[in-house]
């Protein structure tokens, strides 16, 4: 029978059941494999159950580089009755499939082609272990042991990262490491060991980290100085405000005790929004982190936002829609209901974070946006991004950071004699002056309102004074246009085809490129990393011929957007669509892609011939 | 047009506080509220109130949902700061503003529709947050923007303007605020400033929330003899049970006060409270029975006014959150910032 044979090139996919602790010991996989100096894309498939359902765990180990999900399985650790079948059918031809042995396996599961590796961990482990919920969880840490020895992962890295995973807790160590040798003699016992398939050491992540980018995020918010958080628990958007929650408490409490952040764990969306108006009004760097569902309820309110000219950070940590849709899988597509969110004439800035660092930064960014601009800055992560880890470039910080609040005018100017009036444009940008509330006894108060108001902030029904000021906000947007993070060229050969995508597709865009050159098609590609687009976006699509837009979605809405912030020839853009809830794969880019190419240069090459 | 300024003629002989402002550095804009409205009623008495407790007017955040009764924070206080946010939420920005600046006085005002029925759920868990701040209700019963159609407060078989009755039966925030917990609970009429300075004085000085709801009748839609919730009603069912009068701390105290009936309750920052009982069967520090005695009265069509109930220990949202003592918004960016060692040991710790 054939078998795999490649070193570090290769996706390990686990099946197990929610909720029986496995996501520890799959996370444990990925780390002690990017220890060993490998790029990882550890992703983690699971279903809006507390517990029972099916969950996977996947794993891409690619020595090039190729962290993003390739859609295959190299190696099933298949341990959940359930979909074991199914499980069977998922891995390549040659590929291994690591079962628990402990009873027998009917012959209609299995499958000529692929590699049955059965280990007894149930029996194993039953031996081993008197109480059941450890046996439960051993047998995990005993299938990494297996791993060890079929992939050649280096047992002092397993070792080591449980020494850390629990410090504190060091009476645990024993009964892991126990658990962890028991697998690992049972494999090194019943096959020959490492697989073909299998990891070496390299140095092939250099001083990158691990990390997910709700965490990333919530740190993020820290760095950038926030201290009101208002939020509203939703999936997958939790983790980013626990982050917060987490790194303030490392770094924001006093000797005394006290603490110098507010959490506020709102009702409801509506009221967490409402909390971050209130507390932005007040001159406190704040902000929410939501999903779609989320945004929906927090429409009202940055329509507010953005007409009364208020700094909002949002942080939508995108999932699949629409409605409930299916809360734990990942998906691009609140960007019109976000960008647009709310009714009337209303734009709102976007940040397209693509990596952990992004997330980092973007945050501080967002924050700097939102109070430079007075308005609503939205972050647009998605599930992917927000609860996986990813590689990423180490986060960095400059000392020298200061924040910028914006024009927010002092007691000392306004006793200076600085003529405030609070929707005037004075330096030409759009962006008026704003008071905050206490500041000066006699000078500088003014009513917030969602309702008509003139240059001076005084309330009106004149057309002429409400278009005014309307067009005052359009010319803001243009001025953000200028501030916000420009657009990256990843490639740009002078071909007659491009890409354009945001956020996370960018972990696919290196290889599905490569394959296309393999294919003799050669494209160029754009990330856009905010939302107004910046004048490169344009330049870029004026340049080629045809441009794909990437969108995770059904309805392309990047592609929406650039036609109709760009008034561009629809025919030029080509939508690229990936929307079944999972993490787009090189390969999908690669066949729709190429599909539409293929045909163009057949004609051309007819012509030339 | 609802933004009108006032003339800026002074009397110079105008009574001042110790700041030395006069009652008029506390005015607002001119009101474009219906003539008669109860409104401008409570607007005057909390000029009266910020007045006497000599508040410096820019300290004040002022609050409001959407609404007649939200338009009047633009009639009151023209040197704080006013948000006139959206429809039935004020309190979320009242509790934002309050997590940002625990320094300023907040008073948040609204109406039976913006807080009986779209803000019902945000002003219950104002009230669980304890958010330092006056929510005060001006309660007629109606929509007056939208011309007249019953509010969650209309008490059941009240007619409207065009004589239909109201059906369902009313939210009494009153027993609402109660059973969630306010620190600070009163009942009073915009016809009866005697009684409403006073207590406005006392719940803006109070360390906690502090709820009072305002009977104001809407003259145009909800002030005919079949209105629970018109003038004439209200004179001939109002039944006070506690008289409060405020004394702030800056104010040198002066008056003796006879014992028995009277109770002094010393807040915080020294300022006292003296309640007189004005019901002989009314405990205001009992919070389950004032609740059964407003049930009491409710039937038999009473409208119990004055200060209801008083806790004069209230837990308020700082204290539960934890907070610095110095207003977050005011934390220089180097006490909230990691830097970047942290930020080195962080990223170790993640390889």
């Amino acid at each position: 029978m054939s078998r795999l044979a490649k070193v570090n090139e290769f996706v390990l996919r686990f099946a197990n059941v929610n909720g029986t602790g496995s996501a520890s010991a799959n996370g444990l996989v990925a780390r002690a494999l990017f220890r060993m100096g490998l790029p990882v894309g550890p992703k983690n498939i699971f279903p809006s159950n507390i517990q029972g359902l099916p969950t996977w765990f996947e794993i891409r180990v690619s020595e090039a580089g190729y962290t993003g999900r390739r859609g295959t399985v190299d190696l099933m650790v298949a341990m959940n009755g359930q979909t074991f079948a199914q499980d069977v059918r998922s891995v390549e031809p040659g590929g291994y499939l690591l079962y628990d042995s402990s009873k027998p396996l009917a012959p209609e599961l299995r499958r000529p082609d692929i590699n049955f590796l059965g280990v007894p961990l149930t029996e194993l482990v039953t031996r081993q272990f008197a109480n059941p919920r450890q046996r439960l969880l051993f047998k995990n840490i005993a299938y990494v042991g297996v791993l060890s020895a079929l992939l050649d992962i280096e047992p002092e890295v397993v070792e080591q990262l449980l020494r850390e995973q629990f410090q504190g807790k060091e009476k645990l160590i024993p009964p892991n490491m126990q658990a962890f040798e028991l697998g690992r003699a049972a494999a090194l016992e019943r096959f020959a060991c490492p697989l073909p398939m299998h990891a070496q050491r390299r140095d092939a992540v250099g001083d990158r980290i691990l990390m997910d980018g709700n965490s990333a995020a919530g740190l993020g918010c820290v760095y950038a100085g926030a201290t009101v958080a208002a939020w509203y628990p939703i999936t997958p958007s939790t983790s980013l405000v626990d982050a917060f929650s987490a790194y303030c408490e490392d770094y924001r409490v006093n000797p005394d005790g006290s603490k110098r952040y507010a959490i506020l764990q709102a009702e409801d969306e509506l009221a967490a929004i409402g909390m971050v108006v209130g507390a932005a009004w007040n001159g406190a760097r704040s902000f929410t982190a939501t999903s779609g569902p989320g945004v929906s309820l927090m429409t009202e309110f940055l329509g507010l936002a953005y007409y009364a000219e208020i700094p909002v950070v949002l942080f939508d940590i995108q999932r699949c829609g629409p409605s409930t849709g299916m809360p734990t899988r990942t998906q691009q597509s609140d960007l019109l209901s976000s960008a647009y969110a709310s009714h009337g004439d209303t734009k709102h800035v976007l940040l397209f974070p693509a990596s952990p660092k992004e997330c980092f930064d973007m945050a501080v960014q967002a924050f700097d946006l939102a109070e430079r601009l007075q308005t609503p800055v939205l972050v647009m992560s998605d599930l992917d991004l927000g609860m996986n880890d990813w590689l990423s470039e180490p986060l960095t910080w400059d000392d020298s950071y200061r924040p910028d609040r914006g024009k927010v005018l002092t007691a000392q100017q306004l006793e200076d004699g600085f003529q405030f009036y609070r929707y005037l444009d004075v330096d030409g940008d759009a962006i008026p002056y704003r008071t905050l509330p206490g500041t000066h006894p006699s000078k500088g108060a003014f009513f917030t309102r969602g309702s008509g108001h003139d240059r001076l902030g005084a309330y009106t029904e004149d057309g002429d004074k409400y278009r005014d000021n309307v067009d005052r906000l359009r010319r803001k947007f243009d001025t953000a246009a200028t501030l916000v993070p420009d657009a990256a060229t990843l490639r740009d050969h002078g071909n007659s085809a491009g890409i354009i995508y945001i956020g996370t597709t960018a972990e696919v865009i290196p290889e599905a490129l490569d394959a296309l050159t393999a294919q003799g098609l050669d494209v160029d590609a754009l990330r856009v990393r905010a939302f107004p687009f910046t004048q490169r976006v344009y330049d870029f699509i004026a340049a080629h011929d045809t441009v794909f837009v990437v969108d995770q979605n059904r309805d392309g809405q990047l592609r929406a957007m650039l036609l109709i912030e760009g008034n561009l020839d629809p025919a030029r853009l080509v939508s690229v669509l990936s929307y079944d809830g999972m993490p787009v794969t090189a390969d999908l880019l690669v066949h729709s892609i190429s599909t539409h190419l293929e045909p163009v240069r057949a004609l051309a090459m007819g012509a030339s011939a | 047009m609802s933004y009108l300024p006032k003339p800026k003629i002074h009397h110079p002989q105008l009574p001042k506080n110790t700041l030395g402002l006069t009652r008029r550095d506390y005015e607002g804009s001119l009101s474009t509220l219906c003539a008669g409205c109860g409104h401008d009623s409570v607007s005057a008495a909390l000029i009266q109130a910020c007045f006497e407790l000599d508040l410096p007017p820019h300290r004040v955040g002022k609050l409001s949902g959407i609404g007649c009764s939200s338009k009047t924070p633009t009639y009151f206080l023209g040197p704080a700061h006013g948000f006139n946010s959206v429809h039935g939420r004020m309190p979320s920005i009242a509790s934002g503003a309050a997590a940002a600046n625990r320094d300023l006085v907040y008073i948040g005002v609204s109406g039976d529709g913006d807080t009986a029925s779209i803000g019902l759920g945000q002003f219950i868990h104002a009230i669980r947050r304890g958010v330092n701040m006056l929510y005060l209700v001006e309660n007629n019963g109606t929509y007056g923007l939208t011309k007249g159609q019953f509010s969650a407060t209309a008490d059941v078989g009240s007619k409207s303007k065009a004589g239909k009755a109201n059906p369902y039966t009313p939210i009494d925030l009153v027993q609402l605020a109660l059973q969630m917990g306010a620190g600070f609970v009163a009942r009073s009429f915009s016809g009866d400033k005697e009684q409403l300075v006073p207590l406005l004085k006392a719940a803006i000085a109070y360390p906690g929330f502090a709820f009072i709801d305002v009977i104001s009748p809407c003259v145009t839609f909800n002030n005919h003899e079949a209105s629970t919730k018109s003038y004439s009603h209200i004179r001939r069912h109002d039944r006070p049970v506690m008289a409060a009068d405020f004394v702030p701390l800056a104010q040198e105290i002066t008056a003796a006060y006879a014992p028995g009936d009277r109770h002094t309750v010393t807040l915080h920052d020294g300022s006292m409270l003296h309640l007189k009982k004005l019901a002989e069967d009314y405990d205001p520090y009992d919070r389950i029975g004032a609740m059964n005695y407003l049930q009491r009265h409710q039937a038999d069509g009473s409208v119990l006014t004055g200060l209801l109930y008083l806790d004069a220990e209230p837990t308020e949202m700082h204290a539960m959150l934890g907070t610095d003592a110095a207003a977050l918004n005011s934390l220089p960016h180097a006490s909230l910032c990691p830097g970047a060692a942290q930020l080195d040991a962080i990223n170790a710790a993640l390889r």
